[in-house]
């Protein structure tokens, strides 16, 4: 597997160490992240939207967080992860353009986080780090030798949560 | 009348380019007309792309731009995105405030409401072109303005598409000026259920 494996929009990867994996340009759309410290496996999943029941069909699961999240932990518990070791890391979420009066549309990244934490609560598995909502787009990416979660901004450069 | 974009047929997607074409012929000329310079404009691409492959767009996801996001109400509601690349708007700025190039650094509040009024007049042009072609009158919403990376703030405008389903209908125009130092794209990207209503009002169906 190469060092830096890409996650696209609606997509997620799942690896081992050393490799890092790596989603770019995230506004509304959150990175979720679910690792094994022991074993040293781990996915990222970026999702676009919350809730797949309100939206019409795809037949792609890891456009939303409640579809997407369970499939990640699926397949990080099938790749070697170990569920009661598994800690999860988020970021994104964002509101790109301050509307005066946000619609619903405008506030989809302030859902996408709530939803987000819910579902990982859920399936019990800890939140260790998050760096949701604000106005900034992220790139973000986790190194599966430790774990470290990183998030690059335009503004403030690239820092660990 | 297709219910899957990828059903289009070759004459639909050729109307949808004439409109793109018409449209940002308009936006082209206001913005001339504006900033007192010529300004070029591509063929408009009409594509219908995988949501995640549309930052490709615009140089990848982390390229650093000005975004200026408007929401078009009316028969066919779409969304309109003017996307820069942040050299392009400073210098954009700097020819509409009166300042020697690469004056402009930052954005301020007058240079962000500026932009914010550029893209409100081409959003305004390409929509009178639409209407003049359809019959379908749009109004558009306040401008906001967004300096950040383009697949974020690309986002935005993707994520109403995500809910309908996993490809977008993107009818981009590409600007430039002669000294290739302002430009930009322009992308129409109109809801699920208005292409329908569009391509009706053009008599392709």
């Amino acid at each position: 597997m190469p060092d830096l494996v890409k996650v696209g929009m609606a997509d997620y990867k799942v690896g081992r160490a050393p490799s890092t994996l790596i989603s770019y340009g995230l506004g509304s759309c959150i990175g979720i992240s679910v690792y094994d410290p022991q074993s040293k496996v781990g996915g990222l999943l970026h999702i676009m939207l919350s809730d797949s029941t309100q939206s019409r069909a795809s037949d792609n699961p890891a456009k939303f967080a409640d579809t997407g999240i369970p499939l990640l932990v699926k397949k990080v518990i099938a790749a070697g992860g170990v569920q009661r070791r598994l800690v999860a890391k988020l970021a994104g979420g964002a509101q790109m353009f301050a509307f005066k009066n946000a619609t619903s549309i405008m506030r989809v990244g302030e859902r996408n986080a709530q939803v987000s934490k819910e579902i990982l609560k859920r399936l019990g598995i800890p939140i260790v780090a998050e760096d949701t909502g604000g106005t900034c787009g992220r790139t973000v990416s986790i190194d599966l030798n430790n774990g470290d979660y990183f998030v690059k901004t335009v503004e403030k450069g690239e820092r660990k949560i | 009348m297709p219910t899957e974009l990828k059903d289009l047929s070759g004459n639909q997607l050729d109307a949808l380019r004439e409109i793109g074409n018409i449209g940002a012929g308009n936006s082209a000329t206001a913005l001339s007309q504006l900033i007192n310079r010529r300004i070029n404009m591509n063929v408009p691409n009409v594509s219908i792309v995988p949501l995640e492959e549309v930052p490709e767009l615009v140089g990848g996801p982390e390229a650093l731009v000005v975004g200026v996001f408007l929401r078009a109400y009316g028969k066919a509601p779409c969304n309109i995105l003017f996307l820069m690349p942040k050299d392009a708007a400073f210098y954009l700025v700097d020819t509409m405030m009166g300042k020697k190039r690469g004056e402009t650094v930052t954005l301020d509040f007058m240079d962000e409401s500026a932009l914010m009024e550029i893209g409100n007049i081409l959003s305004g042009a390409y929509l009178n072109a639409l209407f003049n072609f359809t019959q379908l009158a749009l109004l558009p919403s306040i401008p906001a303005l967004a300096m950040d990376m383009a697949g974020a703030i690309l986002n935005v405008v993707l994520v109403q598409l995500g809910q309908m389903g996993d490809h977008a209908l993107v009818i981009e125009t590409k600007f430039a000026s002669e000294d290739d130092g302002i430009g930009g794209h322009f992308f129409l990207v109109p809801d699920p259920g208005s292409l329908e209503t569009i391509l009706t009002a053009v008599g392709v169906e």
